[in-house]
């Protein structure tokens, strides 16, 4: 069982600070880093990764630093976010030849273990260079994993996978964390959080705005009412349909964790309706079923303000 | 010291690249020119020492070592691969050695081998006799000896400094041209204080002591050359390995 501590952290470059004073807490189990692009993610992995000094402050892997000891590797695997690998390699060359690096009794077979956990086994003897983002994705995960390691770190993971091996990759981390192993991953993307991880470090502008169990700090987010542009083939109808409900059950969109109507204004505009909502995931899945129910057919419907920075600000204005 | 793993990645990845097509051209130029002026001169003449001694010394061995040793390490840095080694328990140090042997490797094969070839192939050099004597030869085995002895030197010292300036900046091939153009070529020809810190003049002092040919126009004696080649090499590399353990990729700032 391996934590990260991060005491006080700041890095700066020149007069423009990145991150700001951040103390953080990473227990075994699946961590996400979430914040908006430029929140200073990539600055905290990097660090905490041995390739970034903090200009003040601690930060510990264990009970070593990171920052110049190689031999922290041996605890950690690394998938950075640059999609650069040796493409001139086949899958199995580069996950064995990093095998070979951390110097593993049996590097073949540590290899077929990570290519196999990765899926991968059917591509490993085809050169990178044909691999899609996804798989090159998946192959850096499988050498990252090859020396069984206790901790993960991840820097925004699911970039360029389709659906299928993002749910295979958001399985396997899954499974990970629960072994007891430290996984950290970065991500901008709220619902890859929600789906992934009981915990979460949020950070904007350089600094930990939130910190803790994912739900409660959802809660906070989704407190902030979602906005949405919806056009149909008839507004009027879909509006009042919103609003109402319809007396046959179920019809009504409710906020999951609220048990309430998740609609809670609706604006009839000439481009169609403004529609807020509390809850964005059960407004998405549940307007299309409420539609087909009332013979309406959707045409648009766009989340009008659904940026995280606007998210993350109104997070941190709380 | 040495890692084999990283040896053969280095090496794939160097040979794998556009770049390295062009590592063979300073050589064909040297052995086009040189049997160019073997068919257009005749025997007993300086030229041979000038072509492959000065050109050879201050430009087609700089340049090779330079498209070389920035790719070992450079082109990985560049490209963002070489996370993939630093993120292992593998000492900076030993990246640092393996990238440099396997880059003095390749610079052998193709720097220092066309000059023993072309050397070879130049008949020898001839030196001015005592007295009248006229121009005296040097047989072409002991000129190619000589000229084989200071490209390997040169191209141990050139692959260890061009390492560390890809270790220290990623502009590696704009400084490195500017160091061989500005201090190897011009500088180091007309400004005799400046042969002290010249690398092609270690090598060329190294081929003339086993020679003893002064068309060489070695700047230093064989001692001094070694020495100084010996301190040059140790000191860049030493720099480089600090340089690599420091190694960062930089964050996005807020």
């Amino acid at each position: 069982m391996t934590t990260i501590e991060l005491r006080n952290v700041s890095r700066w470059y020149g007069n423009v600070v990145a991150v700001n004073d951040v103390t953080m807490s990473i227990e075994p189990g699946v961590t996400g880093l979430l914040g908006p692009n430029g929140a200073g993610k990539s600055t905290i992995m990097h660090m905490i990764a041995g390739f970034l000094p903090p200009s003040r402050g601690e930060l510990t892997i264990g009970h070593g630093s990171s920052w110049r000891n190689p031999d922290v590797y041996r605890q950690v695997g690394l998938v950075p976010e640059r999609d650069s690998v040796y493409a001139f390699l086949t899958g199995e060359q580069f996950v064995v030849s990093t095998a070979k690096l951390h110097e593993l009794p049996d590097p073949a077979a540590a290899a077929a273990r990570a290519i196999a956990l990765l899926d991968m086994a059917e591509a490993a003897d085809r050169k990178i260079a044909t691999y899609s983002k996804g798989m090159r994705q998946r192959i850096k995960v499988a050498a990252a994993l090859v020396h069984d390691p206790e901790v993960l770190l991840l820097d925004e993971p699911f970039n360029g996978m389709d659906p299928r091996q993002r749910l295979h990759m958001m399985d396997l981390l899954d499974k990970l964390g629960s072994e007891g192993r430290t996984i950290l991953f970065s991500s901008h993307i709220l619902e890859e959080v929600e789906r992934l991880s009981g915990t979460i470090q949020v950070v904007v502008a350089g600094r930990l705005a939130a910190s803790g169990d994912f739900r409660a700090i959802r809660r906070l987010m989704t407190s902030r009412p979602h906005v949405f542009t919806v056009r149909s083939s008839d507004d009027r109808l879909l509006a009042s349909t919103l609003i109402r409900g319809t007396p046959i059950a179920g019809t009504l969109i409710r906020d999951t964790s609220a048990g309430r109507p998740a609609v809670t204004a609706v604006e009839l505009t000439r481009a169609g309706l403004q529609v807020r909502t509390s809850d964005y995931g059960a407004f998405c899945r549940d307007i299309a079923v409420l539609a087909r129910d009332h013979d309406i057919r959707l045409r648009e419907v766009l989340p009008a303000d659904e940026s995280l920075e606007s998210v993350f600000a109104y997070l941190v204005a709380d | 010291m040495f890692n084999t793993t990283v040896a053969w990645i280095t090496l794939r990845a160097t040979l794998s690249r556009r770049r390295a097509l062009l590592f063979a051209l300073p050589a064909v130029i040297l052995i086009l020119l040189t049997v160019a002026l073997k068919a257009s001169h005749p025997p007993m003449q300086l030229w041979p020492s000038h072509v492959l001694g000065t050109f050879g010394f201050s430009v087609l061995i700089p340049l090779t070592a330079l498209i070389i040793g920035t790719s070992v390490l450079g082109a990985e840095i560049d490209d963002g691969s070489i996370i993939h080694l630093l993120a292992t328990p593998v000492r900076r140090s030993a990246v640092v050695v393996t990238k440099f042997v396997v880059a003095t490797g390749l610079t052998v094969v193709f720097a220092a081998v066309p000059e023993l070839i072309a050397a070879l192939i130049s008949g020898g050099g001839s030196v001015p006799g005592p007295g009248d004597a006229g121009l005296v030869p040097i047989g072409a085995g002991s000129f190619a000896v000589a000229l084989f002895t200071g490209a390997l030197a040169c191209a141990v010292i050139y692959n260890a400094v061009f390492v560390m300036v890809s270790a220290a900046t990623t502009r590696a091939i704009a400084v490195g041209l500017l160091y061989v153009l500005v201090w190897e070529v011009l500088l180091s020809n007309f400004v005799s204080g400046v042969k002290l810190l010249s690398v092609s003049h270690y090598g060329l002092g190294i081929a003339n002591g086993l020679a003893s040919d002064p068309a060489l126009e070695a700047g230093l004696g064989v001692l001094t050359s070694v020495v100084m080649g010996a301190i040059v090499t140790v000191a860049a590399l030493a720099l480089a390995m600090n340089l690599l353990s420091s190694f960062t990729l930089k964050g996005e700032p807020a």
